[in-house]
């Protein structure tokens, strides 16, 4: 649409932001690497210690990505989701995915105590923890999607979703009520997120799952535009509506529901980053928004990441409380700053 | 008369309209037949629940008629492609938008969805069609404004530009001078006046501004108590209709003066 052009400059710098806080990702942590080691590295040019090479082709740059991936992700399900269900207060969790992966890993970590200990012998392989919570996830989103076919009414689906979060969490806090201590604990440490634990193949899978899912939300810009004037106008306006639904929810849980399986339940980035990148940039048109959410959750990811490694320690910390520390006065302080809600 | 009946934009024959619930059927009014010409200005009058939102509803392809059949540039209605019916048929309606973060151009350009790409790119034809929409209903001066910074007039006549932008040969517009005052009232209609005879588009609104629509409107659709009435407004003033519209013990129609008054 119009008056777009000035946003492409702003959409640049954060581009530039990106790359920028992925270098300093990557160069921080427990052992600090100078940026030009960095890039010579990523270059693949020569590098002053071997060391340093190994520890950021396997172990920086895959976080480093990961960290774009569900930060990226996250932030365009949100937009999607805050478009779609006409909520400012939307985000990729309302259709109950996280539930239904939790309940998922939950089944995994505490089910032996109280499904008896062969049931656990063969959930627990390498890659349980990632079939588990898709499979969660994938339950919750077919109801989801059953309920979105037969409903006419967006809202509803949103209420749906809610109840079926609630449904699982009740059955998760069962499990935990009758599990022992280790097992809780196991459970309590992948609720709190982690982006470091990924191999080179784990990225690439959750990194095709992200291309689907970015690509057609990229496809949807012009009928969630369309949506931007409510359903009835939408419908006037040539855009499918129902389909339109079918597809922005198919996105949101390739996202969401992978990404959640892979590096636990990553709260409010999806929640946050719609907001904080309306605040920035005053506009509603997709076009703008869509490559500004992707790039902004990219970058409070990364930054979150960089303060979750406490530099030159040896400790770090939950990456999903991180989200939120950082995340909640950001948004709160732009808020009280401009006094206006732009939605 | 042969020229017009080959442009007829919308017409109806023997339309029922109202809501299907499971296998029963609630008609609200049938017996409906309407012809609209290009550049014809019409007003659906009648009271509270009589149907009018219903109709336009099923004008507009949102919910199907019970019965009868509805021509748009002379297809039946039913047979119309969504995307084809975006070119024919512009709505608006007291729908509350999800945003008003837009500024008036962006909303403006909205209306040219049905044209653009796959993903919304103006052409220079589009933004020809927008800057015309928004000089035909002279907001040229708020065009950069943010759509929440409008009053209900404003924003309306907003509401309008976009429609236009559409390029559609019929717009219909519900209740497009409700939450106005007296003067904005006069000055929306008196606008869809003008709009319909410069731009030769066919404009049916739904109203309660029975004595504005008497003196602006080319033709008027009354409906009553499941009873339809058709006409300009000198062949209704002729009938009992207008009389009978409203309980008269409170309110008459004054056929010297052509309006109602309060007893």
């Amino acid at each position: 649409m119009l008056n777009q052009k000035k946003y492409t400059l702003a959409i640049i710098l954060l581009f530039l932001a990106v790359i920028i806080t992925a270098l300093f990702n990557i160069s921080l942590g427990s052992v600090n690497i100078p940026i030009q080691e960095v890039t010579a590295s990523l270059l693949g040019l020569q590098v002053e210690k071997d060391t340093w090479r190994y520890i950021i082709l396997n172990y920086r740059l895959p976080k480093a990505i990961t960290a774009i991936i569900t930060g990226s992700g996250l932030a365009v399900s949100g937009l999607l989701m805050q478009t779609l269900f006409r909520n400012p207060l939307a985000g990729p969790y309302v259709l109950g995915l996280s539930s239904g992966a939790s309940l998922g890993v939950a089944l995994v970590f505490m089910g032996a105590s109280v499904f008896g200990a062969s049931f656990a012998a063969i959930l627990l392989s390498e890659w349980s923890l990632v079939i588990a919570s898709s499979l969660g996830s994938l339950i919750v989103l077919f109801a989801v999607i059953l309920a979105s076919i037969r409903l006419r009414d967006t809202m509803a689906i949103l209420i749906i979703g809610l109840m079926f979060a609630s449904l699982t969490a009740a059955i998760v806090s069962v499990l935990a009520y009758f599990s022992p201590a280790s097992q809780l604990q196991q459970f309590v440490f992948w609720s709190y997120g982690s982006l470091g634990d990924l191999s080179w193949d784990e990225v690439l899978i959750l990194g095709l799952f992200w291309l689907v899912g970015i690509l057609i939300a990229i496809g949807s810009i012009k009928n969630l535009n369309s949506l931007l004037l409510g359903e009835q106008y939408a419908r006037s306006l040539g855009t499918n509506i129902k389909r339109n639904r079918f597809m922005i929810i198919i996105a949101t849980s390739l996202l969401a529901g992978s990404i959640t399986a892979f590096a636990g339940p990553i709260a409010f980035v999806g929640l946050a980053v719609p907001h904080l990148i309306r605040q920035i940039i005053p506009s509603s048109n997709h076009i703008t928004l869509v490559p500004a959410v992707i790039f902004g959750g990219a970058i409070l990811m990364l930054i979150c990441d960089i303060i979750a490694q406490l530099p030159g320690s040896e400790y770090s910390l939950p990456i999903n409380a991180i989200t939120s520390l950082i995340g909640a006065p950001v948004v709160i302080w732009l808020l009280v700053r401009k006094r206006k809600f732009n939605f | 008369m042969s020229t017009e009946i080959s442009n007829i934009v919308l017409k109806t024959e023997n339309l029922s309209i109202g809501y299907r619930k499971k296998n029963e059927q609630q008609i609200v009014a049938s017996g409906i037949n309407i012809e609209v010409y290009p550049g014809e200005l019409v007003a659906v009058i009648g009271v509270n629940g009589s149907g009018k939102s219903t109709l336009l509803k099923t004008l507009s392809g949102i919910i199907k008629s019970i019965d009868g059949e509805v021509f748009i540039d002379k297809n039946k209605l039913s047979n119309i492609e969504p995307d084809k019916l975006s070119k024919d048929v512009s709505l608006v309606l007291t729908e509350q938008m999800l945003s008003k973060n837009l500024s008036v151009i962006e909303l403006v350009a909205l209306g040219r969805q049905p044209y653009t790409n796959w993903i919304g790119r103006l052409t220079k034809n589009d933004l020809k069609k927008i800057m015309h929409a928004i000089q035909l209903v002279n907001i040229e001066d708020i065009k950069n404004k943010k759509c929440h910074e409008l009053s209900d007039g404003q924003f309306q006549k907003v509401l309008i530009a976009r429609a236009l932008a559409q390029d559609t040969s019929l717009i219909i517009l519900d209740e497009p001078t409700t939450h106005l005052d007296l003067y904005h009232k006069a000055y929306v209609l008196k606008l869809l006046q003008k709009l319909s005879k410069e731009t030769n588009k066919a404009i049916l609104f739904a109203s309660h501004e029975i004595n504005l629509a008497l003196q602006l409107c080319d033709k008027l659709l009354i409906l009553k108590d499941n009873k339809t009435l058709f006409g300009t407004p000198a062949e209704l003033i002729k009938t009992d209709v207008l009389s009978n519209l409203f309980p008269k013990q409170l309110i008459h129609f004054d056929k010297e003066s052509s309006s109602f008054k309060i007893k």
